[in-house]
């Protein structure tokens, strides 16, 4: 037989989760980012662990693996320069061409280095933190990526942390293009939970011809991701719905399980 | 429950929080997080007061949704009525057997997420979902299952060490022993 204080805790729990459930929009992720505060020791002591495992790992490198690895990079380097140059005179013709056409000058990206901090303890759920925040000029609605290609997009912001969506999220739907002759597009979802790699190309044309291996892009339609960056390759593809439209599976780029370090694309 | 225990039963619930965010051996290994909510909640529903059950329901829940993308409050019921019915039905469960405490951890770290997920569908939210999710399921109950008799071995440590020891009276006493054979 249950007691008075049973019945008043039931009641009380299933208050609160009304209420909270019933929150307006804004008003729950405010008070997410202020229980969230709760953790930023947590965060920093993390950081410091991490940091001091990094230095004691650097500390017993031998001196001549770093001095042939210090070596590699300043050849690497070199090469990045040369090509730089490279790029910077097609840049210049390519503003002139523009320019003379009458279209409108693309504007450098400018990006910002963030720290992965925590994951999603969900498994439903397929998001990171960063350690950007409003104060470093992050907005929702940012693309995310790293230099094998694009990660997701920002879905809330605090004060010094952010929560990014990661591709395959349900919330995180991005209109793709393939790189082929007949440029198809579609809209890239969520392949399941499982396999974090692999993502869907849905509606795409009935008659696409896709061959695996075909690079995958951002088409840059939507406002959120500028045109061009990479996704993914074509695993396969297939006729779906009675043959009224195709879905191609997609091997993303970024290594998504792996996030350490990603980059905020600033407009 | 000692108020030291309630307090420590909080502070772990909180640690167990960024632990899951944190820590991904797991995820990386099984294709799943486990969750150690429903753990603690098992042993706070057994060992703890009504009070303490709520607090750890509520907080855990909360802190857990404030990290995740799930919208504020949704664990909060599941973790909740898991306790809730452990706690009332406490008197009949033998919670020192260890066999009990991985079934018990097993039932609640099964029935959270599935009410979870009913909750977050019926809010109308589209979490992820497939074939995978069932693998994601196992992985998650089975690792609460485990995790669930290292809770209570844990607490019961912590309970050793920060309350009065129960003092054991035998009847065997050294000056009423009776000597057989010659001296």
């Amino acid at each position: 037989m249950l007691k008075r204080s049973h019945y008043i805790a039931l009641a009380l729990a299933v208050l609160v989760t009304l209420i909270l459930l019933n929150l307006p929009g804004q008003t729950a992720v405010r008070l997410k980012l202020a229980i969230g505060s709760l953790f930023l020791p947590l965060f920093g002591l993390a950081n410091s662990t991490h940091q001091l495992a990094d230095n004691a790992g650097e500390a017993i490198v031998p001196r001549k693996d770093l001095l042939k690895q210090n070596d590699s990079l300043r050849r690497e380097n070199q090469e990045f320069g040369l090509r730089e140059l490279q790029e910077a005179e097609s840049r210049r013709e390519n503003n002139r061409l523009r320019h003379l056409i009458g279209w409108q000058q693309k504007a450098p990206w400018k990006l910002k280095l963030a720290n992965v901090v925590l994951r999603e303890p969900a498994n439903w759920w397929r998001t990171v933190q960063i350690d950007l925040g409003s104060r470093d000029g992050v907005q929702v609605n940012l693309p995310v990526l790293t230099p094998e290609g694009l990660v997701g997009k920002i879905l809330t912001v605090g004060l010094t942390r952010s929560q990014v969506v990661l591709l395959g999220d349900p919330n995180c739907k991005i209109s793709a293009l393939v790189e082929n002759d007949t440029r198809n597009m579609g809209i890239i979802e969520s392949a399941g939970p499982f396999d974090g790699s692999l993502l869907t190309l849905d509606y795409l044309s009935k008659d696409a011809t896709l061959k695996p291996g075909e690079n995958v892009v951002s088409s840059g339609l939507g406002g959120i991701f500028p045109k061009g960056i990479p996704i993914g390759k074509i695993v396969d593809s297939r006729q779906v719905e009675d043959g009224l439209y195709t879905e191609a599976r997609v091997r993303l780029a970024a290594n998504l399980s792996g996030l350490e370090e990603v980059w905020v694309l600033f407009p | 429950m000692n108020p030291l225990n309630s307090i420590l039963l909080l502070l772990a619930t909180f640690l167990a929080v960024f632990w899951e965010g944190a820590f991904n051996g797991i995820r990386h290994l099984f294709g799943a997080q486990i969750d150690l909510l429903p753990a603690l909640v098992v042993y706070a529903g057994l060992c703890g007061g009504l009070t303490t059950m709520t607090l750890v329901a509520v907080m855990g829940g909360l802190l857990f949704d404030t990290l995740s993308a799930n919208p504020p409050g949704v664990t909060v019921l599941p973790l909740f009525v898991s306790g809730f019915v452990l706690h009332s039905q406490r008197e009949l469960v033998l919670r020192d057997q260890l066999f009990a405490q991985f079934v018990l951890g097993l039932a609640a770290s099964a029935a959270v997420p599935v009410l979870t997920l009913l909750l977050l569908l019926t809010s109308g939210h589209t979490p992820m979902l497939g074939w995978g999710s069932l693998w994601q399921w196992i992985v998650m109950t089975l690792g609460g299952g485990v995790a669930t008799p290292v809770v209570f071995q844990l607490f019961d440590l912590f309970d050793r060490a920060l309350n009065y020891r129960r003092t054991t009276e035998t009847s065997f006493r050294l000056d009423r022993q009776i000597r057989r054979g010659r001296n």
